[in-house]
C-alpha cells in the first residue's frame, strides 16, 4: 500500500502489538487506514492510540452492512494530527447480538455519538452512564431509522408529547430554569434546562435534535449529485464548508483530485464562509453584552462579504457553488476584482471595530473569565475548532491535514488557554486577519485551468473519509458507495456535536444573564449537530 | 464614548432605502428559473436534475404534465444548465397568498422519443405576486400606513425555526441589521408569541417540533399571520416529507404567504412580510 511515510511508524507500532486480533489492515488511501478487528479490542486500541500516539477519537459511528455482511460495522475514526491522517477501526456488530460496549466512560466525547447509534440503528448500549433516548425524542416508537429494512418516507404516528424526565437537582433555594425550544432570539430550537441556587448555575441539561430531519437516511435515497445540494442544508451558515466536505468524499472514493483552481476557488470560499460568520459572531457576542453599535458595525461588514459571496457564487450563502470533482463557477474578472480588494477594504474597517471593542472596558469586563471551559475539560470533551483553540487545542486541519488549496498558504493558528469568552471571540479576530490572508495569498498563486474534473461514475462498494476545517471547526463526511451512482451510507459530523456538551460546563458558576453570550461565543450549530 | 460617535458619524447612514429603490442585487445573483413552456421541448433532463423536485413531471395516456413548483425550488440553477427552455432569473421578490401560486404547469402531446411534441394545455402560471419596482416603493407607503391603522403603528414578529437548516436564521437576523433594518417601518422582532401579530416560521417542519410549532401558534393572540419562509418552510424544500419531517410550514398550521427561495435573501423577506400585512389589510 502507498502509505503517507509519517503515518509507518504507527501503523508498525499498532501492526506489532495487535498484530494475532487484527483481521485485516487496508489502506484505501495513503492518510486512511482501516483496521478490522473483534469488538474486544475496541477499547485496547483507543487507550494505546490516545496514550501512545495521542491520537483524538472524533467520530463514532455505525452503518448497517447486514445485506453485504450479514453484519452492522461500528467505525472508530482516529485523527492523527501530528502524522496528518487517519487510523479507523472497525468492528463487527452482529444482527442477532444487537449490542457494543460503551467507550463513553474513557472519552466522554463519544457520549451522545454512541447513544445516537443506539437510537438509530438499534444496537444497545452496555456500559453507558446515562443511556437514554438522545437523538428520538422520549416518544417516538420503537423505530430504528438508519436501519435498512426501515423506510425513509415511513409514516410516524402523531407526536404524542411525552416529556423528557430531566435529572433533578434538589436543595435549599435549588430551582430549575426551562428555556426553549421556542427561544427569545432569532435563533435555532433546543431545550436547556437551567438549575441555579441564586444566580450561580449548578447544572444545565441540553436536549437538542429538534431539528432532526432524517438527513443522513435522506442521502441514501438520492443520486450522489443530489446530495451535494442536500449537504448544502446540513448546516446553512456552514452550507460551502458542509459540501465541499461531502465532495471530498466522494472525489477521495472515486481516486480524483479536484484541478488546483478549482482547490483555490474551495478555499476562498471557505474562508468567505469563515469571515462572515466570525464577523457576525464578534457582533451578536457585543449585543449580549449590551454594546449593540458594535453589532451594527459588525452586521454592515458582514453584509459586506455576503453580498461578495452573491456576486461570487450567485447565492449569498455561497449555496449552488460545490460540485463534485471541483467547483461549479469559475470566475470572471468582474467577479475577481472586488475580491482581490476585500482584504485592502476590508482590513482597516474590521480593525477599527475591533478597536472600538477593545476600548470598550465594560464589554471587556463582561467577557473576561465568563463561560470559562479550562483546558483539561475541553480536552476530555474532544472540544474541537474556535472553543478548542480558546481552550488550549493546537489544532486545524487546514494545518495539520491539509485540504483544498491550504498546504499552498501560510497562516497562524491562534491558540489561547484563559477559554473564556474573551478569548474564544480573540480567536475569530486573529482568524478574520488570517482568511483575509489567505485569501490575498491565493489569489496571487491563482492556477489556471479547469475548475473541475467530470465525474461520471462512482464505483460501489468503496468508503471513504472527506474532511474541512470549517469556521467553526473540524467537519467530517464518511461514504459508503452503492451501485447506481448511489450511497450506503453517509456519516455527517459537525464539530457542534462534540462542542455542545462542553458548553454545560463552560457555564458553570456563571449567572443565566450571562448565559446567551456564552452560547453565542460557541455559537454551534443545531441542525449540524440534530441533522 | 466619543469614539463610538465619531464613527457612527464617520460612517453614516448605511440603510437601505428599499422599497423605495429597487433591490440592489449583484448582476450575477441567482433568483428564481423561469420556463419558456412554449418553447420546452423535453422536461426529464431538468427533472432529472433538479435535487428538490421542484421540476417534476408525470406522464399518462401521451400526455405529460410538467410543473416548476417555487416551493420547493433552491435557485439552483441546475435545470438551466441542462436545458435552453430554462433560465435564471435574478428575481427573488416573490410571495404568495395560496400555495397553489407557486406552481407553473403545462401539458404536453408526446412524441415516441418522450420529447414535447405541443403544448395542448396551459401554460397555467398563476404567478405569484413578483415585485415591480415601482408597486414595491408604493407597497412600502402604504405599509407604513396600514401598520398604523392595524396594528397600532407597530407589527411585532415572532420567529419560530421549526426545523430549518439556520439559513433563514442567518438572513432573518439580516433584517435587524443596520442595512435592511426592518424597524423602519415599525416592524419588530419581539421575543414571545404573546407579543407577536406574525409568526415568521423556517421548516420544514420536524416531527420533534411539531407540538412546539402548534403551542406558539396558539400563544400568538389573534388577529394573527403567519409567513412560511424559504423553500424548506413553503414545501419541505429538498428534505420533503420523511419519516422525521411533516414537510411545509401549512402541514401543522395555517400560513398567511409564502416567501420561497433557499434562503430567501433579506430583500424578499422585507417584500414578503410587505405583502402579508397589505393581505391583513384588505381582509
Amino acid at each position: 500500500m502507498n502509505l503517507l511515510p509519517s503515518l509507518m511508524p504507527m501503523l508498525d507500532a499498532v501492526r506489532e502489538r495487535f498484530e494475532d486480533r487484527l483481521d485485516a489492515v487496508v489502506a484505501p488511501r495513503a492518510n486512511e487506514v482501516y483496521f478490522h478487528a473483534h469488538p474486544d479490542l475496541v477499547a485496547g486500541f483507543c487507550a494505546y492510540l490516545y496514550k501512545a500516539w495521542d491520537a483524538r477519537l472524533t467520530g463514532v459511528f455505525a452503518d448497517d452492512a447486514v445485506a453485504e455482511a450479514g453484519v452492522f460495522h461500528l467505525y472508530y475514526v482516529y485523527t492523527l494530527d501530528a502524522a496528518g491522517g487517519f487510523f479507523i477501526l472497525r468492528v463487527p456488530v452482529p444482527p442477532n447480538r444487537p449490542e457494543f460496549t460503551s467507550l463513553t466512560n474513557a472519552v466522554h466525547a463519544v457520549n451522545w455519538q454512541e447513544r445516537e447509534i443506539q437510537d438509530m440503528f438499534g444496537l444497545k448500549l452496555i456500559g453507558h452512564p446515562n443511556a437514554r433516548r438522545c437523538a428520538l425524542h422520549d416518544d417516538w416508537p420503537e423505530v430504528h431509522p438508519l436501519r435498512k429494512d426501515f423506510d425513509l418516507r415511513a409514516p410516524m404516528p402523531p407526536f404524542q408529547g411525552e416529556r423528557h424526565k430531566f435529572r433533578q437537582v434538589e436543595g435549599d433555594g435549588v430551582f430549575q430554569v426551562p428555556v426553549g425550544p421556542v427561544h427569545a432570539g432569532v435563533i435555532e430550537p433546543g431545550h436547556f434546562l437551567f438549575s441555579v441556587a441564586g444566580e450561580p448555575v449548578l447544572y444545565l441539561q441540553l436536549r437538542l435534535f429538534y431539528t432532526h430531519k432524517g438527513t443522513e437516511k435522506l442521502f441514501e435515497s438520492l443520486p450522489i449529485t443530489h446530495g451535494v445540494r442536500l449537504a448544502e442544508s446540513i448546516s446553512g451558515d456552514s452550507s460551502f464548508a458542509h459540501a465541499t466536505a461531502f465532495c471530498h468524499a466522494v472525489e477521495r472514493a472515486c481516486e480524483v483530485d479536484a484541478p488546483p483552481r478549482a482547490r483555490a476557488l474551495r478555499t476562498v470560499c471557505l474562508e468567505l464562509e469563515r469571515l462572515y460568520n466570525h464577523i457576525g459572531d464578534i457582533g451578536a457576542i457585543c449585543t449580549d453584552v449590551a454594546f449593540a453599535t458594535a453589532n451594527m458595525h459588525a452586521m454592515r461588514l458582514k453584509d459586506r462579504v455576503m453580498r461578495l459571496n452573491e456576486h461570487l457564487t450567485g447565492n449569498r450563502l455561497l449555496k449552488g457553488m460545490a460540485r463534485l470533482g471541483g467547483v461549479r463557477f469559475d470566475w470572471a474578472e468582474d467577479q475577481l476584482e472586488p475580491l482581490r480588494r476585500l482584504p485592502g477594504q476590508l482590513r482597516p474597517e474590521f480593525d477599527s471595530l475591533m478597536e472600538l471593542i477593545a476600548d470598550s472596558t465594560g464589554t471587556r469586563d463582561r467577557l473576561e473569565r465568563t463561560g470559562t471551559l479550562k483546558p483539561e475539560t475541553a480536552r476530555n470533551f474532544g472540544v474541537v475548532g474556535i472553543a478548542g483553540r480558546a481552550s488550549g487545542f493546537n489544532h486545524d486541519l487546514r494545518r495539520d491535514i491539509p485540504h483544498a488549496f491550504y498546504d499552498q498558504t501560510q497562516f497562524k493558528v491562534p491558540v489561547f488557554t484563559e477559554g473564556d469568552v474573551l478569548r474564544r471571540l480573540e480567536v475569530r479576530r486573529v482568524e478574520v486577519g488570517e482568511s483575509l490572508s489567505i485569501i490575498r495569498q491565493t489569489l496571487e498563486r491563482l492556477p489556471a485551468g479547469p475548475v473541475f474534473v467530470p465525474i461520471d461514475e462512482v464505483p460501489a462498494g468503496r468508503v471513504a473519509l472527506g474532511y474541512v476545517e470549517g469556521w467553526r471547526g473540524e467537519i467530517y463526511h464518511w461514504i459508503r458507495t452503492a451501485p447506481g451512482n448511489r450511497l450506503a451510507r453517509c456519516k455527517i459530523k459537525d464539530p457542534s456535536l462534540q462542542n455542545w456538551p462542553a458548553l454545560s460546563e463552560a457555564i458553570l458558576g456563571n449567572i443565566i444573564p450571562d448565559f446567551p453570550v456564552v452560547n453565542k461565543s460557541f455559537n454551534l450549530s443545531y441542525s449540524g449537530t440534530d441533522r | 464614548m466619543f469614539d463610538v460617535l465619531r464613527k457612527s458619524l464617520k460612517v453614516g447612514v448605511v440603510t437601505s432605502s428599499y422599497p423605495a429603490t429597487p433591490a440592489a442585487l449583484s448582476p450575477h445573483a441567482r433568483g428564481c428559473p423561469e420556463i419558456d413552456f412554449a418553447q420546452w421541448q423535453d422536461a426529464r433532463p431538468a427533472a432529472r436534475v433538479c435535487p428538490t423536485g421542484a421540476i417534476a413531471f408525470t406522464d399518462a395516456e401521451g400526455r405529460r404534465t410538467a410543473r416548476l413548483d417555487l416551493g420547493h425550488c433552491v435557485y439552483c440553477g441546475l435545470c438551466a444548465e441542462v436545458d435552453p427552455a430554462i433560465r435564471m432569473t435574478r428575481r427573488c421578490e416573490i410571495a404568495a397568498y395560496r400555495r397553489p401560486d407557486l406552481i407553473s404547469q403545462a401539458t404536453y402531446s408526446l412524441k415516441p422519443d418522450g420529447t414535447h411534441e405541443r403544448l395542448v394545455k396551459g401554460p397555467d402560471t398563476p404567478a405569484p405576486m413578483v415585485a415591480q419596482p415601482k408597486a414595491v416603493a408604493e407597497l412600502g407607503r402604504q405599509i407604513q400606513a396600514e401598520a398604523a391603522r392595524l396594528f397600532g403603528r407597530s407589527l411585532h414578529i415572532r420567529e419560530v425555526d421549526a426545523g430549518s437548516c439556520n439559513g433563514c436564521e442567518l438572513e432573518i437576523s439580516n433584517l435587524s441589521g443596520p442595512i435592511y433594518d426592518l424597524e423602519r417601518f415599525g416592524i419588530h422582532l419581539v421575543a414571545s408569541p404573546r407579543h407577536a401579530d406574525m409568526l415568521l416560521v423556517t421548516g420544514p417542519v420536524t416531527r420533534n417540533m411539531e407540538l412546539a410549532l402548534k403551542k406558539t401558534y396558539d400563544a400568538t393572540p389573534t388577529p394573527r399571520l403567519v409567513v412560511a419562509i424559504g423553500a424548506c418552510g413553503c414545501g419541505g424544500g429538498i428534505f420533503g416529507v420523511n419519516y422525521a419531517t411533516r414537510g411545509g410550514v401549512d402541514a401543522v398550521i395555517p400560513v398567511d404567504v409564502y416567501i420561497p427561495g433557499c434562503p430567501p435573501n433579506p430583500y424578499a423577506l422585507l417584500y414578503g412580510i410587505l405583502q402579508a400585512v397589505r393581505k391583513r389589510a384588505q381582509a
